[in-house]
Parts: C-alpha cells; sequence; structure tokens
C-alpha cells in the first residue's frame, strides 16, 4: 500500500483544483507574460490526468518564481537559481511525482546555469519552464543574459556589450531530450507543448517567452509568433539533432531582428531517462525510497553488520 | 613518555602505498590485543611529497598520538620528483627519511632501504654522528632488492613490514591473516615469500641491541578498527539516512565515500553533483519529498552551502550537513588539520541562525552525535551540522564491535501520515496548514510530504503565512520567528535534562585548574591531564560537543568550579573561548588559549608545556610551535 494515495488517482479532474480557494493576488503587473504560463499549466495538468497533489512545483526567485504560490500543488518556492538540484532530488527520492520546475531568465540562465547545464545533461525526468521576459524584472529592469546586445538597463546604460545566451542551442548540446519555445501569446500553442513536456520522459526544457511590459518596454510582445511547425518556411527534423541545432540558431538569430519563431525544436524519444539509467546500474531502487519510510514492515540494514571489514 | 608502548611511523612517497600497509599492520597490532591509534600526515600531492603514518599501539587506552616515536621505517619516496639537492622541494627521494629523524626518540629503531636511500645521500644527512648522539639502532635495508627478487617492486612495504616484525619480536601470524584477506593469489605467495624472507634476513643477520619490543596484551571483546569518517557514516546509515549528495573535498569526501559505496546495497541513493550548492540543495530536495538525506563538504565547499542551509531554516527542511575542517583560509593547507571553520558553521548564511551544532571528538562521539543529529533534525526540522577535524576523520582507533550493535531509528519524526493529515488543520481552500503557529508545540508544526492526500502547502524560503503563502505581516512574522527560535530552546531543554551530556570530562573532579577543548584535541588533552595529575598538579578537563544551542550549563559549572582555565584549541583566533564568552557573558578572565595552527595536531606534551609556561606566569611563549594567548585583563 502506498503512502502517497494522491499519486496515480484516477478521477475527474476540474482545472479549478489548481486555483487556489484562498487565492493569493497574483502580484505580477497587468499585461505580464506570467499569466500565460499559469493559464497554460492549469489547462494542462488537468488534460494529463494529474492531481494537484500529486504535483510538485519547485520554483527560483523572480517574478516567474511566484509561479507556486497562484498554482495550488505542493510547492517549493527555493532560492535565486537552485529550482533544478531541489526538483532532481524529489523526482529521485519519489519517482512517482510528477515535477515541474520553473524559473526565469536570470534565474536559469545566468545564476542557476550550472545547473540547467547539469540537469539537462543528466536527463532528469521532469519538466523545466523558463520565463525569459529577457529582462530582470523583480529587481526593477537589468540586463538579463537573454537581453539582446545594445540593450540600455539601469546597470548597463551604454547598452549591453554582451550577446545575448542562446538557451535553446545550450539546452541541446547540454543533453536535454526535449526542447521547446512557446510564448505567452500563444496559450494553445503553450498548452500543447507543456502537456508534451509532462508526458516525455527525460528532461523537457521549455523557453517560455514571457513579455514583461514594464520593464522591457522597448521588447516586443512576442507577436506576431510563428509556429515552425505550422509554417512551410521551415522544414526540419525534431529528431535530427543537427537539423534541431540549425533550427535553434536560426531561432535565437531572428528573435532580436523581430522575428519570434516558436514550437518543438528537439525531441528524442528512445533516451533513457537518469532515472532509469541509474536504476541500470543499481544505485536507484525499484521501489521508491520515500515509500520505504512509511513502511512499518521494512527491513533496515545496519553498520553492525559492516563491521567485518574493520575486524 | 612511556616505554610500554610502540609507535610506529612508516615514510614514503605519496602513492607509495603506506596508508594500505599501515592500516593492515594497525589491524595486526590490535588483533593482537592491544589499542591501536593512527595519525596520518600528507601532502596534498597525488604522487610523491613526504608521507607518513603513525601508529601507536600499547596495551591501554590510546586517543591520541603519542609525543614523539619510537620506530621508523623509511621507504624513501619512490616517486620522488627532484632527486637534487638544489630543487625547491630539496633532494626528495631522502626525505622519508632525513625528516622524521627530529621526532624520533632516544633509543628508537631506524630501518631504512638502502635499495632507494644512497648511501652519499645518507652521509650527506649525518645520519651515523645523529645515531650515536641518540642512541638510535639504524638498521639498512635492501627492500627493494629483497621485493623485485620473490615479487615486485612495490612489494617492498611488505619487506619492511617483515623486518619491523623481526625487530619487534612479534609473531608473524596476523599480518599473514590479514595479506591473505587483503591479497588476491596472484600477489598473495610473493608478498608472503617476501615477508619471511625479510623476517628471515634479520634475524639472521643481526644481533639485537635494542631494547623496544611489541608489547602485549589481550582484549575482553571482539574490537573494530575504523576512523571518525567511517563512524560518522555508519552512524547515518543506523539512523535511517539513505540519501547523500556531494562535491568532492577533502577531507570531507571520506564519509562522503564510504556511503556511496554502501548505499546501493541498502537502496539508499548517492548522488555526485555539480558543485555544493547543488549538493545541499539536493539534500533539502530529497528531505522535502519524504526521505533522510544528507550532505557535506569542508570549508570552501561548505562556504557555497550556505544559502541552501538557510533554505532549510526557513522552510524548516530537516537536513544533516557535515563539515569536515581542514587549515584555512581559503584553500589553506588541504590536508592538514585545523580547528578554525567553527565560528563560519555557527553563523553562515544570512538572517539570525536556526540551526544545530555537534562538535565530536571521538570515534564513538562521533557516531553517538550523527544518530543524534538525525534524530534531532527529524524531530524538530531544522538543519543540524556535524562539524568535526581532518584528524579525527581520518585517524583510526579501536573500538568495542558491540558498541554498534543497535537498533536502526529510521523514524521521519514530526512528519504525518495521510491518515494523521485528515485530522490536521487546512484553511478553507484544503490547504494543509504546513507551518501552524496557533497549534504547534515546542515551535514544532508538523510535516507532510509531496504525494500525500490533504497535505498539499507551500514551502517558501520568504517569511510565510501558516499554509506558506508569502507574507509580510507583522503579527505572523512575529510569530513564525518566535516559534522558529523556541525549537532551540525546546533542543537546549531536551539536551540538558533529557539526555545523557555530549560533553566528556577528564581527571579528578575536584581539580582547582580546567582544561576546556574541543574536537579531536579531546584525545591529546586528556593524555596531558593524566600526566599532570601524575605529577602532583590538580587538573580536571571538559571536552564540548554542543556548539549550538551551547553547553551553556555545563560549561558554566565547569569554569565555576576551577580556579583558572586553558582553552585548547587548534585555530589562531581562540574561537571556543570567544564563543565561550558570548555564550556565557562572563570568564574572559579566567580562560588563557593554548593555540595551535602549523598542520599538526597538538601532543600531548605541548599542552603540558603550555600549562607549565602559563602556571609559572611567566612571560614567554612555549618552546613548542604553540602559543599562548593570554586571558582578558592579563
Amino acid at each position: 500500500m502506498s503512502a502517497f494515495n494522491a499519486i496515480g488517482e484516477e478521477r475527474e479532474i476540474d482545472r479549478d483544483e489548481y486555483t487556489p480557494g484562498v487565492e493569493p493576488q497574483p502580484t505580477w503587473c497587468p499585461g505580464c507574460g506570467d499569466f500565460g504560463v499559469l493559464k497554460s499549466l492549469k489547462q494542462a495538468l488537468p488534460e494529463v490526468g494529474k492531481t494537484p497533489e500529486e504535483v510538485l512545483t519547485v520554483t527560483g526567485i523572480g517574478c516567474s518564481g511566484k509561479l507556486n504560490s497562484y498554482l495550488d500543488t505542493y510547492g517549493f518556492h527555493t532560492i535565486h537559481g537552485r529550482s533544478l538540484p531541489v526538483a532532481r532530488a524529489a523526482k529521485l527520492a519519489n519517482p512517482e511525482l510528477e515535477v515541474i520546475a520553473a524559473g526565469g531568465d536570470g534565474d536559469g540562465y545566468g545564476i542557476g546555469c550550472n545547473h540547467f547545464i547539469h540537469s539537462a545533461r543528466e536527463n532528469h525526468d521532469m519538466t523545466y519552464i523558463v520565463f525569459n521576459n529577457e529582462i530582470f524584472g523583480l529587481t526593477k529592469g537589468q540586463t538579463s543574459p537573454t537581453s539582446p546586445k545594445g540593450h540600455k538597463s539601469k546597470t548597463q546604460p551604454s547598452g549591453s556589450a554582451k550577446t545575448p545566451l542562446r538557451p535553446l542551442s545550450l539546452s541541446l548540446n547540454a543533453g536535454a531530450s526535449y526542447v521547446a519555445r512557446t510564448a505567452a501569446v500563444n496559450p494553445n500553442q503553450a498548452k500543447e507543448i507543456i502537456k508534451e513536456a509532462i508526458e516525455h520522459d527525460g528532461f523537457a526544457h521549455i523557453d517560455f517567452l514571457t513579455q514583461c511590459p514594464t520593464w522591457n518596454k522597448d521588447a516586443r510582445q512576442y507577436v506576431p509568433y510563428i509556429d515552425v511547425q505550422d509554417s512551410d518556411d521551415y522544414d526540419f527534423d525534431v529528431s535530427d539533432r543537427a537539423e534541431a541545432a540549425e533550427m535553434m540558431r536560426e531561432t535565437e538569430d531572428v528573435l532580436n531582428e523581430g522575428t519570434v519563431l516558436t514550437g518543438r525544436y528537439y525531441v528524442e524519444e528512445d533516451r533513457p531517462s537518469y532515472g532509469q539509467e541509474k536504476k541500470a546500474v543499481g544505485e536507484l531502487p525499484d521501489q521508491p525510497l520515500a515509500e520505504r519510510y512509511f513502511d512499518d514492515d521494512a527491513e533496515w540494514e545496519r553498520s553492525y553488520d559492516l563491521l567485518e571489514r574493520h575486524t | 613518555m612511556s616505554d610500554d608502548e610502540l609507535i610506529w611511523r612508516i615514510a614514503g612517497g605519496s602513492g607509495d602505498g603506506i596508508d594500505s600497509t599501515s592500516q593492515n599492520f594497525a589491524k595486526a597490532l590490535m588483533r593482537s590485543g592491544l589499542d591501536v591509534f593512527t595519525h596520518r600526515h600528507y601532502p596534498s600531492r597525488i604522487r610523491g611529497g613526504h608521507t607518513y603514518v603513525e601508529i601507536r599501539a600499547a596495551d591501554r587506552e590510546v586517543q591520541s598520538r603519542g609525543d614523539g616515536y619510537n620506530f621508523l621505517l623509511s621507504l624513501g619516496d619512490s616517486f620522488a620528483r627532484n632527486p637534487q639537492e638544489e630543487a625547491y622541494y630539496g633532494n626528495e627521494e631522502i626525505k622519508p627519511l632525513s625528516e622524521n629523524l627530529d621526532e624520533l626518540r632516544e633509543g628508537g629503531i631506524i630501518v631504512y632501504d638502502e635499495g632507494l636511500i644512497s648511501d652519499e645521500d645518507v652521509e650527506a644527512i649525518n645520519l651515523e654522528e645523529r645515531a650515536e648522539e641518540n642512541d638510535w639502532h639504524v638498521f639498512p635495508m635492501d627492500l627493494r632488492g629483497l621485493a623485485k627478487e620473490h615479487g615486485r617492486e612495490v612489494m617492498r612495504n611488505t619487506a619492511g613490514v617483515g623486518v619491523t616484525a623481526a625487530l619487534l619480536d612479534m609473531d608473524l601470524e596476523h599480518i599473514e591473516d590479514l595479506m591473505e584477506d587483503a591479497m588476491g593469489d596472484d600477489i598473495l605467495e610473493s608478498n608472503l615469500e617476501i615477508l619471511h624472507e625479510a623476517y628471515d634476513t634479520v634475524n639472521e643477520e643481526y644481533d639485537f641491541e635494542h631494547e623496544l619490543r611489541a608489547p602485549t596484551g589481550e582484549h575482553d571483546s571482539e574490537q573494530a578498527l575504523l576512523s571518525g569518517s567511517n563512524a560518522i557514516a555508519y552512524g547515518a546509515i543506523d539512523a535511517g539516512c539513505r540519501f547523500i549528495a556531494g562535491y568532492p573535498m577533502t577531507p570531507w569526501t571520506d564519509v562522503f565515500t564510504i556511503l556511496s559505496q554502501n548505499f546501493p546495497d541498502m537502496g539508499g541513493v548517492s548522488e555526485q553533483v555539480e558543485d555544493e550548492i547543488a549538493a545541499a540543495a539536493l539534500a533539502v530536495g530529497a528531505s522535502h519529498a519524504g526521505v533522510k538525506a544528507m550532505s557535506g563538504s569542508s570549508g570552501g565547499g561548505f562556504a557555497l552551502m550556505s544559502e541552501p542551509l538557510g533554505l532549510a531554516e526557513m522552510t524548516e527542511t530537516p537536513l544533516v550537513l557535515v563539515e569536515s575542517m581542514r587549515a584555512g583560509p581559503s584553500t589553506g593547507m588541504p590536508t592538514k588539520p585545523e580547528q578554525a571553520d567553527l565560528e563560519f558553521v555557527l553563523y553562515t548564511s544570512q538572517g539570525d541562525s536556526q540551526r544545530v551544532v555537534f562538535a565530536p571528538g571521538t570515534i564513538e562521539e562521533a557516531y553517538e552525535q550523527t544518530r543524534l543529529a538525525f534524530e534531532i533534525a527529524w524531530d524538530y526540522q531544522i538543519p543540524t551540522i556535524l562539524i568535526y577535524d581532518q584528524k579525527l576523520g581520518g585517524e583510526n582507533t579501536n573500538v568495542d564491535v558491540d558498541f554498534f550493535d543497535r537498533e536502526p531509528a529510521p523514524d521521519l519524526g514530526s512528519t504525518l501520515t495521510e491518515e494523521e493529515l485528515r485530522e490536521a488543520a487546512h484553511d478553507n481552500s484544503g490547504k494543509f496548514k504546513r507551518f501552524d503557529y496557533e497549534n504547534a508545540e515546542d515551535g514544532v508544526a508538523p510535516r507532510s510530504i509531496p504525494g500525500q492526500k490533504g497535505g498539499r502547502y507551500l514551502a517558501t524560503g520568504n517569511e510565510h503565512s501558516p499554509v506558506g503563502h508569502i507574507s509580510e505581516d507583522p503579527d505572523n512574522r512575529v510569530a513564525q520567528m518566535e516559534r522558529r527560535l523556541e525549537k532551540l530552546e525546546k533542543i537546549r531543554e531536551e539536551l540538558d535534562e533529557e539526555r545523557e551530556s555530549n560533553q566528556t570530562y577528564y581527571g579528578p573532579e575536584d581539580a582547582e585548574y580546567g582544561i576546556v577543548t574541543w574536537g579531536s584535541s579531546q584525545g591529546a588533552v586528556s593524555e596531558a591531564i593524566d600526566r599532570l595529575n601524575e605529577q602532583g598538579h590538580s587538573v580536571k578537563g571538559i571536552g564540548v560537543s554542543d556548539m549550538m544551542p551551547f553547553a551553556e550549563q555545563e560549561v558554566r559549572a565547569f569554569l565555576e568550579s576551577v580556579d583558572e582555565a586553558m582553552v585548547v584549541e587548534m585555530n589562531a583566533t581562540a574561537q571556543l573561548r570567544g564563543l565561550i564568552q558570548k555564550e556565557l557573558g562572563q570568564y574572559g578572565e579566567k580562560m588563557t588559549s593554548l593555540l595551535k595552527f602549523n598542520g599538526n595536531p597538538f601532543e600531548p606534551a605541548e599542552i603540558v608545556e603550555g600549562y607549565e609556561v602559563n602556571l609559572a606566569d611567566e612571560d614567554r611563549q612555549p618552546d613548542a610551535q604553540v602559543r599562548i594567548e593570554p586571558a582578558a585583563g592579563d
């Protein structure tokens, strides 16, 4: 018998269940792209059959970090840049949990970039949503790792001399097995991509363009957007690493020229997740580790039985 | 200094197999019925560089290094990169001989490998002359040649052990048994041949004039030889810890390695990750999801853990971290012991500290306090840190096997089951009041685990309301802060009143002079106290383990009971003395400090000397490389 009966529960799920009954007023500004992420998540989760209490949403710091204040799942609002290591461990401790990590571009591509690279490399079975608004919002408008070259801000008054980071290419090269970009202004596509990401067995990275109406007024609202899967102008195979890489590069190049390309970029279906790999080498138990602590009949090994090597 | 003990030092290059050879020899001595204590000295290099392991063995309890030593097996450094005198590091080939002479006692024995160390080099260090002055007995032996003849050159360690056994008149039985356990058939035969050949050669070729023999003894019960790192790892296993995340760093790596090797067979999980921020964050994540988890590091790596540590405090996520000290600041001296991270570990991370810190000083304390750390962390939902030094972590001593014969304690403490959650308080929307200050007991509000029905809440590093929503409401802030701090006061009460004391006492209770110490320095202090009392002084000691909450009552009572006190610690800024003054608000004028920070642990004689100089009220520093820091007002 499981100690976690919210997991795998079969029942109708109303999307309102994901809205806290005593809802804190979102502190996001009117017109903020973050509302788009929240909305598409609330739509996607019931559609993939997940109940609020089998989902753990782990966030970083920034406007995006408030996501789990307004999404009524189990939540862990961590510290700046560290959502991924917390999320990874929760998944290893209880692989049956649905783990979603989220943060902003500063959080994931700046201060937490090391964790992003290694989480993608290891291919943990989880979804990682990066709210990419190309700016630091909560600290009031400083240049971020994805701000375009030449972008002026209070901390780079003469315009940024740095080339922006390429999130999709980085993700692919680091080893993510699902990479997509969507935009808050395209909620239907966003919902579908989130569903795919959740159902994908491996590290699914979504670069989610979320316009910042307050601190990035110069930036586009990410309209019009083009879905690379729907457009006749683009033709590439999402399961082909080289073609995906080329498409990603083009997408990153044209964003700063005003062309917003979105869609699925890379999907590797047959790569085992980290959990599967770790089980294969005998370093992850078959039964979720967390269950053992609630199992009164569990037998616990003792150091006393290891002492022969010391005598 | 007593003659009833053997202090055997095997010296060579890093990579010469000093560690494994000494481990087996220490075990052989233990199996022969002696108590043993090992001390390892090594450079921060992969190959080459002077390294030695010392084994002290006697028919009585040994908890420390001795003063100096009486038997040197010098293999020479076969990995020496700089065999020239004018090189930066000097002639390294002979260092395992030349650098060990100063501490060798009068009448001691020297065996060196003349197959590696040349006659000219030996002449250059005036060995003959010095041997005469100190009544040393010198045995040049071609260990390399002997090993080559019967096996391979690397087996010269075995030849050295054979020579040792012959000179000390030891039976080969235990040494042979251990070799049989440790070696595969392919190398066992040659090694046994070498052992016997060396043994016989010494007996045939030399008439012994030295007096030193291996002591003999008998144990009442079976003994295990293990290190503080073993004890911490085993305490964690018995506390039900099955998740560890880490990043390699000396000397913490020992604990990480031991658990990583054992966990797969126990259904546990070990994760080596990208950095120490991730390591501690993973431990937080695993604990949050319902598993007993730990992480740890040494100074520099632990610095990176400050933020996840603070997150665990604020989200009240149970967590055990270990901090294995080495000499700092910054990279410092990576393989050398020091006790200079106390203040760092007590206060690192922003805001008001809400953590528990234990500083074990012996193998037994390391085991007990690790178990206790897990128990308290999960009962009170608070991070608990074990701080210990490289010396305790790496040094081996024998412990009764029966000491470890206890029940495992995997209980998750103040964690609810789904059934219990049904009875618990929720808000109108069904969110669990995880941080309910109105119904908390001893400041503890029970927790749920993700995946449980009826337990959802938000954990956040922001100040938060009972269900976890971010809140800056002043009343809520005060209530939550007071509730969290109340836990510390309850832990203090529990440690003071309900549990056996973690502090260790030495010497006669009614003594007039007190020595306060912590961590592994306890061993040397205890021996120094015995000697001082034998010499007619009136001295007692206390080893302090409860650093936070601080062992206020016990330390106060101890200091009240003596006329004067000396605080002995391996650092340059008297950190424990500072903590005592901060916690007790007085005694600054009563406490002198004896400090050592040269990278080597205290020897008992240095503490005796420090005491004598201090007592004589002399306006000078001791001859040993230790410092007296006078009491306030002196």
